[in-house]
């Protein structure tokens, strides 16, 4: 049983066509990178996995869950799902501990104290502990990232989703937030990334998807696919890419 | 409950005096204020420290009074002055000075927003700081404003009816008399309301429509495509 | 005739009292209303939507003179006669309503969807989203406009005399009528109009400074 399977996947903006039949199935445990050019299709195909966006026709179950625009089937598989935004998304309003406990004890029903020690606890494994009681303000794009994560994982999902998370940081934060998602990845978390960080992809997904014009056109092992691009179009991109 | 609307519609003419005064009133106030708020802009943004306190002391006091009070002080305070001026010219000036206060911040606001890297661009042209901004600043930040620019000309449509304080027999006016005579007060204010109505919301799709036509703008399609290309 | 006196002076200022008053009555029933009124014009049922725009749009397209005439003869037409300052307060507040509904329903659509998205990506119900994390930013985004608008309001109490309600405006009139010094009354008025309304400006303005600097994602 996959714990994301993707099948025949069609979506619309308007009269844009932006996903041209997709599918795709992620073990659990795995880690898939999806990489390609901008209007490919690869954010929104992450945010169909959980239902931000909705699609026109076909199927995406993960982990148990159908997923569709009703409201409270959204909620529960939103609590097996975590999405990570490539602008952090924080509640200004809130401290770093109040946004990581807010879901869990109103969402989840979780009490006081138990939120409190689970928040210290995934504070404490992105490596922010003594930020606990900071506002996002006051912290760096790359500690707020790690606090988008910390926050996610403070719902105990099943599976993590990572929508550019490193694109909208200067380079030198972008390692602290990379650092993080490798240790989730070595710790067994199922993870669908899309990234621009081709390094990250190949060394650390399992598999490697390359989107092209709506389409998935060209996917398997990350080493092989970087190494030996089949196609014309990935050998351009990973050639324009190169570092 | 019985509405009588037979002895309001017989003042038709009084009516149709009243609509076309306030129409009058109202577009001269919007031409006449919105050049005055032009030149108010300009001095500030060209003026040295001077310029900018008096307009910001103009503004400051015409937007912190009621409009009530700034039509007495003129039309009973100018007098003592020697300027006597009847009820519509008193209306029509106090209407002018209002708006253009208002008008001012706006168009500062338009002004002001306006990229450094575009009067740079002017400025090494060798145009000189007036021409530039009549010629580089003015029509994109016209632009900008122009929805902010509309509200605050229906306002000063609605405005008009305050007129009616000094006598001026603008619909409000007209109303009053209509209802001195007849005695039917409610049907004569629900006309005068439903006059009002279809005025601010006439006004309010030609300034939409002149918005489009001086202004041609970024459809809302755009929006749409903006995000499948963030797909 | 008389003279402009110290306690045509003291009228005057009472008369203050009177408008401050008013505008904090009609603030407050128009708040409530336009509370609620902001809550159906965001409500998912098309019928409370349709009712709110319909009645925002409607008085924001007439003059508050309008809407004090409508409202105190309407009331009249259903057997209630009002004390002025009632009556008063209750048409503002109908006028005060539609705006702050406008005004609050703008805050709430300021609050940038991606808050919207985080919090129903962590399996927030619609309320909950509403309680934790939309309204708290909304509040903040509504403040300088909402003090804007009290500013408004003082303003448009000057014509409330219409319904028999003796505020600043019409105390400099009567005043006016007894001493004929046009300007150094209603210069007085308007200068205790200004005293009002012209911190208030600013205050305004200086939320509006302290809200753009905390941004968040």
């Amino acid at each position: 049983m996959s714990a994301v399977v993707i099948e025949d996947v069609h979506k619309r903006f308007g009269t844009v066509e932006v996903l041209k039949g997709v599918s795709l199935a992620i073990e659990k445990g795995q880690v898939v990178a999806i990489i390609g050019r901008s209007g490919s299709g690869k954010s929104t195909l992450l945010r169909c996995v959980n239902g931000l966006e909705p699609f026109q026709s076909g199927r995406i179950e993960v982990v148990g869950h159908t997923v569709d625009q009703d409201p409270k089937r959204l909620r529960e598989l939103r609590k097996d799902v975590g999405i990570v935004f490539q602008s952090y998304n924080l509640f200004p309003h809130l401290t770093v501990g109040q946004n990581i406990m807010l879901a869990p004890r109103i969402a989840k029903g979780m009490k006081d104290n138990d939120a409190l020690a689970l928040a210290k606890e995934v504070l404490a494994q992105v490596g922010l502990t003594e930020k606990f009681d900071v506002y996002p303000d006051n912290l760096s794009g790359g500690q707020q990232q790690r606090v988008a994560i910390a926050r996610s994982l403070a719902m105990r999902p099943q599976v993590m989703l990572f929508d550019e998370v490193t694109s909208a940081l200067d380079p030198e934060l972008t390692g602290e937030v990379l650092l993080v998602m490798e240790k989730l990845a070595r710790e067994g978390m199922t993870m669908l990334l899309v990234t621009h960080e081709m390094n990250f992809a190949r060394s650390v997904a399992d598999i490697t998807v390359f989107m092209h014009q709506g389409k998935i056109w060209e996917s398997g092992p990350s080493e092989a696919l970087f190494s030996a691009p089949k196609t014309p179009e990935l050998q351009a991109f990973v050639g324009s890419n190169l570092k | 409950m019985q509405f009588q609307f037979d002895p309001v519609f017989a003042e038709m003419d009084l009516i149709v005096d009243g609509i076309v005064l306030t129409v009058l009133l109202s577009a001269g106030a919007i031409v006449f204020g919105s050049i005055l708020a032009t030149v108010l802009a300009a001095l500030r943004s060209l003026g040295g420290r001077g310029a900018r306190l008096f307009v910001d002391c103009y503004v400051e006091l015409l937007r912190n009074t009621p409009f009530l009070v700034q039509l007495f002080m003129i039309f009973f305070g100018l007098p003592m002055l020697g300027l006597r001026l009847s009820g519509t010219q008193a209306a029509l000036l106090a209407m002018v000075l209002n708006l253009s206060a208002y008008s001012t911040e706006i168009i500062r606001a338009g002004v002001e927003a306006t990229h450094k890297s575009q009067i740079e661009a002017g400025m090494s042209l060798a145009l000189t700081r007036l021409q530039v901004f009549r010629y580089v600043v003015l029509q994109p930040a016209f632009a900008k404003v122009w929805p902010a620019l509309s509200s605050q000309f229906v306002l000063m449509l609605l405005a008009s009816s305050i007129c009616s304080f000094i006598s001026v027999q603008e619909l409000s006016g007209a109303a009053a008399i209509i209802e001195q005579r007849t005695f039917r007060s409610f049907e004569t204010y629900i006309i005068a309301t439903l006059i009002y109505l279809v005025l601010a919301l006439a006004l309010k799709v030609f300034l939409l429509w002149l918005g489009r036509r001086l202004f041609p703008q970024v459809s809302g399609l755009e929006r749409v495509d903006a995000r499948a290309e963030a797909a | 005739m008389t003279t402009f006196g110290w306690p045509e002076f003291m009228f005057l200022v009472r008369a203050t009292g009177w408008t401050l008053l008013l505008t904090a009555i009609a603030f407050v029933l128009g708040g409530i209303a336009g509370g609620a009124l902001a809550i159906m014009r965001l409500s998912s049922r098309a019928a409370l939507r349709r009712i709110a725009t319909v009645y925002i749009l409607v008085i924001q397209s007439v003059p508050v003179l309008m809407v004090l005439f409508m409202s105190y003869y309407g009331l009249a037409l259903a057997g209630f006669e009002l004390p002025p300052l009632l009556a008063a307060s209750i048409s503002l507040g109908i006028y005060v309503s539609a705006y702050l509904a406008e005004i609050w329903r703008g805050s709430i659509e300021a609050v940038p969807f991606q808050q919207w998205e985080a919090s129903a990506s962590l399996a927030l119900t619609r309320a909950q989203q509403y309680r934790y994390v939309i309204l708290p930013q909304a509040i903040r985004i509504s403040l300088p406009p909402t003090v804007g608008f009290l500013v408004q309001l003082v303003k448009n109490t000057s014509i409330v005399s219409v319904v028999g309600f003796v505020e600043l405006s019409r105390a400099g009139q009567l005043v006016n009528n007894a001493t004929f010094q046009p300007f150094a009354i209603f210069g007085v008025v308007a200068a205790l109009y200004f005293v009002i309304c012209f911190p208030l400006s600013r205050l305004s303005r200086h939320l509006e400074k302290v809200l753009h600097v905390s941004r968040g994602h």
